[in-house]
């Protein structure tokens, strides 16, 4: 019987085997109509979204409105050990001021945060958050776009005493009236001492043969490029392009040789920890917690210099509370409170005084280096530089280059 | 039901009014219906798309500063197939790799859960299905674990002499081929499940009775039979995995980025719309032409 019957087909594979030439013919032309009507549309482009305090002027209702909106990264202020919903300082803050306090944990990658505000910024709409917390190189960029409001520090005495001296006047900040530093950590190196032999300076992270396949290192340009700047003998924070270019040929001289393994974010950790990777260029923080559970992983500033970045509060343009947001900003400041804070989070505390505070009631932790550093160590450590728009794209281009996208 | 097809409850001898009514209620019902999933389509895709093409012909000397000035630059998807060809090489034959491991893997599965798991059928199906349940990025990160350079599977492969003694899984072309299969292999499944359900098995003892063997029933009954689900589950499993960027970043090195990693570098860190967005309409087109080319194939009896 050459007249097969089929069972029949699911509507999803008859519409997918009914397709002839001629609805082939039909979608494009539609697709093409669409396409033109569309293109006339968007024929426009993008506007620039560069603003000024001239073009965007943001109203303070803080008199009248005793509220404030933040916007944090998860994790990044203390809980209460019985119920995590409250968050001490955060509380106590509240009680003194009589400000409520909306606390959002809803910064998770400072691109996708950009994705998420850039229109209403671009635009000088309101984002309806008053403090949010972006790391150096975004802040850097909002503060170059003009989209950040600035602060009347005269009115933060806490934070114009207590603010740690290394963070004054950061090159994209330089008169310290934008961002106001909430945690800080360092980039340097870390291995796993069971897998490994103490590892001291990025040359030996990037050559030695031991470690050839088991390192990897970071995919945020700054903290990479830097590090391996400074082991070349340069200062991340004031470089030439040659001088880039000379890192840049190490670093892909390294990932040619297959001494690096991958780049990675935050999710070098528990590779680091299992020993699949025997060392890596990694956070500090990050560090500390693995060193909590395994005292064998280990955190090196490099002799050649670690670098050093914060996250930032800033206030957006048309937030409406900045008072309440200074009042905010500047009540972390109080070293009793920063010494509250540091002991839960773990970073690098950037208020001056916090030390002791905290040697009251935790001793050993105030004695970690990686949460109060000494002056030897912040004398080793750099903040890189401000980059232009134009160099920021240049450099991560050739970055993502040897990364490989 | 009588909405939808206009017929049945109604008395006999309605006025003639009443019954204009009710067909021109019938013919914008499904209009109607439509508009729901219609609006969501040009809401969330046509506007979108056309947003997208326009971008990819954006100039790319503009900036976020400095806004993108619309100036029809068709030489952005030259440019882009320069900067990311060795990546879009890639995607296809990663994806058609896992395709091919795929089907050598869900076919026999669907195979067995639809002709001979009894009563254990629906269990097999949830076992199909029940990882769903869980993250994508999950269960990506999960397979970093069991690939693990100290884990038992690296350690068997060294025993057995099929990795050298510091030969490894993780960050390896291998290790991404495994996380596609992996996380796409049920879409493949369930579609080839589908067709093989329905399949009479009294053809397949009709093919014996005249003689066929077993190989040969396979390939004149079961086959052809599958041919539906099998087409259908090849494009849900390579059309999701040629675009894929997790497994490369999770699983991968360097040498392993796939197309969606240069994507979503052009978008998010080398601050390049235009391209980015070149790239993808690109791999729209590509993707849009196999699956004709496939459809069609498949579709007539040279192969079936």
């Amino acid at each position: 019987m050459r007249n097969r019957s089929r069972p029949p087909l699911s509507p999803e594979a008859a519409a997918l085997l009914s397709l002839s030439r001629r609805t082939l013919m039909r979608g494009a032309l539609a697709s093409g109509a669409l396409a033109v009507s569309g293109g006339a549309l968007v024929a426009c482009g993008t506007k620039g979204a560069q603003q000024t305090e001239a073009s965007c002027v943001s109203e303070d209702s803080s008199g009248s409105e005793k509220t404030l909106t933040v916007s944090n990264w998860p994790q990044y202020i203390d809980v209460d050990d019985k119920d995590e919903s409250k968050r001490p300082t955060l509380v106590a803050f509240e009680q003194k001021t009589g400000i409520a306090v909306s606390y959002t944990e809803d910064i998770n990658d400072n691109n996708e945060f950009f994705g998420k505000v850039q229109n209403q910024l671009a635009e000088c709409q309101p984002t309806d958050r008053d403090v949010i917390v972006l790391t150096d190189w975004m802040t850097a960029r909002m503060i170059r776009l003009g989209w950040l409001q600035k602060l009347d520090t005269a009115k933060m005495p806490n934070f114009q005493k207590n603010l740690l001296p290394s963070l004054k006047g950061r090159p994209f900040d330089k008169n310290t009236e934008y961002a106001v530093p909430w945690q800080s950590g360092l980039a340097g190196l870390a291995y796993n001492g069971n897998v490994t032999k103490e590892i001291k300076t990025v040359d030996e992270l990037l050559t030695r043969a031991d470690l050839k396949g088991k390192v990897t290192a970071l995919t945020e340009m700054r903290d990479t490029m830097g590090l391996i700047l400074q082991s070349n003998g340069h200062n991340p924070s004031d470089f030439t392009k040659a001088q880039f270019d000379d890192a840049i040929n190490k670093l892909q001289k390294a990932v040619d040789s297959g001494q690096i393994r991958r780049f990675t974010g935050n999710d070098y950790a528990p590779d680091l920890a299992k020993g699949d990777i025997a060392a890596c260029i990694g956070w500090s923080g990050d560090i500390i917690q693995l060193g909590i559970e395994d005292p064998k992983v280990k955190f090196v500033a490099p002799e050649s210099g670690a670098m050093l970045y914060s996250d930032n509060s800033s206030v957006p343009n048309k937030a409406a509370h900045k008072a309440n947001a200074e009042a905010f900003l500047d009540y972390y400041y109080d070293p009793a409170v920063a010494a509250e804070l540091a002991a839960y989070v773990n970073y690098i505390c950037p208020v001056v005084g916090a030390k002791e505070e905290m040697a009251k009631t935790d001793p050993e932790l105030a004695a970690n280096p990686l949460i109060f550093p000494d002056d030897a160590l912040l004398a080793k450590t750099k903040v890189f530089k401000a980059l232009t728009e134009a160099e920021e794209r240049e450099y991560e281009a050739a970055f993502q280059r040897v990364i490989g996208a | 039901m009588s909405l939808l097809t206009g017929v049945g409850a109604r008395p006999v001898g309605a006025p003639g009014s009443d019954k204009a009514e009710r067909r021109d209620r019938r013919r914008w019902l499904p209009y109607l219906l439509l508009l729901p999933g219609a609006a969501w389509l040009f809401l969330f895709f046509v506007v979108p798309t056309i947003q997208l093409g326009a971008t990819s012909l954006y100039d790319p000397s503009g900036s976020v500063t400095a806004g993108y000035a619309m100036t029809w630059e068709f030489s952005n998807y030259p440019d882009a197939i320069a900067y990311a060809w060795p990546q879009i090489l890639r995607s296809f034959s990663y994806a058609a790799i896992a395709t091919v491991i795929g089907i050598v893997i869900g076919y026999p599965l669907a195979y067995a859960i639809a002709q001979k798991a009894g009563r254990w059928k629906n269990l097999l199906l949830v076992c199909v299905v029940a990882p769903m349940f869980t993250s994508f990025l999950v269960r990506t990160l999960a397979w970093k674990t069991i690939l693990s350079d100290n884990g038992w599977l690296v350690g068997f492969l060294r025993d057995i002499g099929l990795l050298g003694d510091d030969g490894r899984l993780l960050a390896t072309p291998a290790a991404v081929i495994l996380g596609l299969t992996y996380n796409f292999l049920p879409f493949l499944v369930l579609p080839l499940y589908a067709s093989l359900e329905r399949l009479d098995y009294r053809l397949i003892e009709a093919a014996g009775d005249l003689y066929a063997s077993p190989t040969r029933t396979f390939f004149k009954v079961t086959l052809p039979l599958s041919m539906p689900g099998l087409v259908a589950g090849t494009l849900l499993f390579f059309i999701p995995a040629v675009g894929d960027y997790i497994n490369a970043a999770l699983l991968g090195n360097t040498n392993t980025n796939m197309v969606g990693n240069v994507v979503n570098s052009a978008f998010l860190s080398r601050q390049e719309p235009p391209q980015g967005a070149a790239l993808s309409f690109l791999l729209m087109a590509i993707i849009l032409a196999i699956v004709f080319a496939y459809v069609r194939r498949s579709g007539t009896d040279e192969v079936v």
